[in-house]
């Protein structure tokens, strides 16, 4: 079962603990939110994901089940990076 | 010219009698039934996001709960005016549709919502339903929900959240409205327009539908013509017409024209060397990185200044945004102000690269597609627009920035008036 992590763009206030316990799958915008790459967490990273997404002060980091993402465009497209 | 929903239309206000003499009664079809035919039809949303109706329906006879049934009206799109022109003109044409849809997933409630500065369009609409036969029962309540003016706010899942929460924002994620709406119940948000056709589906069938446009994008479209062209209005065209087509229709372009806009601030700019590769439809536009979105055409004049123009936009897009989103808030704030110093000429050499830059980090990051609208209207323009955009950067404003703008961003003053 592949997963991936998401980020609810309402709740993330820009702490940035994730990206300091993820640097390999987040990294942080000019403004400190949140980039996640658009990839299936590797396995080797799964308890790192783990914790970031339960240290997040705002609980705005989940982990979602490959069949559980719905299939919009939106998901499917990859995210901007910075660099 | 083809006239389906438009069929009929006067100045005023049609009453349920005026309806019934241009189209007849709605006729008895079940809910199976009904939904066999828009599946057939292909019809799909006329809102922007051009997701197939069917799809919607299935979604939203799967989920658990008795369904609502929201018809959106909001059009918080400056240069859109084809869903108040529907509502306030031929209200009886999308009350057909919504009843129609409603039969179809079972929904014992219908809510209109329409933006609380057209008033009059919304006492057309209460006035209209109280005409209607199918709404003096039990089964079935109908009423206008005012929701609050702004971009945003006509969002579907805004429009959700207005009415359980009182907070006219969207909402991100899972479960969609599909699924869990208001009141946790499902809930189907329609379109006025797709509404309208589908209204027109339940008398006289999918197949019917389907004998105009084209086949990926069957049926008529509603498009909101404006700015510098001799007959700005709503036309209804067959879903595929070539650009240069409507032009003329609409008197052509009152002045030489510099660009068009297609799809409104959340779509993109065509230049003016493309117009004769342009057909109007969503899938005959997709490989010229354009959107028919709400149905719009916005002429731009040679004679304004494209620079001044976008960055007046751009500023107002991101007044738009909710707030909620961080990367909205920030992207959109930062792209807005560097084309404010790009104008004025005092921005740094990479300035151009950094709002492209901005954008593409902006779009696909917040709740609702607003940032992702706005970052394409940005987009399209620096590369519609590029020379004007370097000129300015290097040299500051031209003779022309001094001039009015011309693109609107009031919704009630709008594209026509």
């Amino acid at each position: 079962m592949t997963q991936r992590i998401e980020v609810d763009p309402i709740a993330c206030d820009a702490h940035g603990m994730c990206a300091e316990l993820l640097p390999e799958l987040i990294e942080l915008d000019d403004w400190g939110y949140p980039v996640i790459a658009n990839v299936d967490i590797p396995h080797q990273l799964r308890p790192l994901a783990r914790r970031a997404v339960s240290v997040c002060p705002t609980l705005a980091l989940r982990l979602r089940t490959a069949a559980a993402v719905t299939p919009t465009p939106r998901s499917r497209r990859p995210l901007a990076r910075t660099d | 010219m083809v006239a389906r929903v438009l069929h009929g239309i006067q100045a005023d206000p049609s009453t349920f009698a005026d309806h019934l003499r241009v189209h007849g009664p709605l006729p008895a079809r079940g809910p199976s039934q009904l939904a066999v035919e828009f599946e057939r039809s292909g019809l799909r949303g006329r809102g922007g996001g051009a997701f197939p109706l069917a799809r919607k329906l299935a979604a939203v006879k799967r989920a658990r709960g008795r369904p609502t049934v929201i018809v959106n009206g909001c059009e918080g799109e400056p240069l859109s005016a084809k869903d108040g022109l529907l509502l306030g003109v031929l209200p009886h044409v999308v009350i057909d549709g919504a009843l129609s849809l409603a039969s179809t997933v079972g929904a014992s409630e219908i809510l209109i919502a329409v933006n609380e500065i057209e008033v009059r369009t919304g006492e057309t609409v209460h006035r209209a339903l109280k005409q209607r036969p199918e709404l003096r029962n039990d089964r079935i309540t109908a009423r206008v929900v005012w929701t609050p003016a702004g971009y945003v706010s006509g969002q579907e899942t805004a429009i959700v959240r207005w009415c359980e929460q009182g907070i006219p924002k969207p909402r991100f994620g899972s479960p969609r409205v599909t699924e869990r709406g208001i009141d946790r119940r499902p809930t189907l948000v329609s379109n006025a327009e797709t509404a309208a056709h589908a209204g027109l589906i339940a008398r006289h069938g999918g197949d019917w539908f389907k004998q105009t446009g084209t086949a990926t994008d069957p049926g008529t479209a509603l498009v909101t013509v404006s700015g510098a062209i001799a007959a700005p209005a709503v036309y209804e065209i067959e879903q595929g017409l070539a650009l240069n087509t409507l032009l003329a229709q609409a008197g052509g372009c009152s002045e030489p024209p510099r660009a068009f806009l297609l799809g409104g601030y959340g779509g993109s700019w065509i230049d003016i060397a493309d117009t004769a590769a342009v057909r109007l439809s969503p899938r005959e536009l997709a490989p010229l990185r354009a959107r028919l979105g709400p149905g719009i055409v916005y002429v731009l004049p040679d004679s304004a200044c494209p620079v001044a123009e976008t960055t007046r936009v751009a500023g107002w897009l991101a007044d738009q945004s909710s707030g909620q989103c961080g990367p909205c808030v920030n992207g959109l704030g930062a792209v807005a102000d560097e084309l404010v110093r790009v104008c004025a000429g005092s921005a740094g050499r990479r300035a151009l690269a950094e709002v492209l830059r901005w954008c593409g980090l902006t779009a696909g990051r917040g709740a609702c597609a607003h940032p992702d609208g706005a970052a394409s209207f940005v987009i399209s323009a620096l590369r519609v627009f590029s020379e004007e955009f370097s000129d300015h950067a290097r040299h500051g404003p031209c003779d022309a920035c001094q001039w009015p703008t011309t693109l609107p961003t009031d919704e009630r003053t709008g594209a026509i008036a």
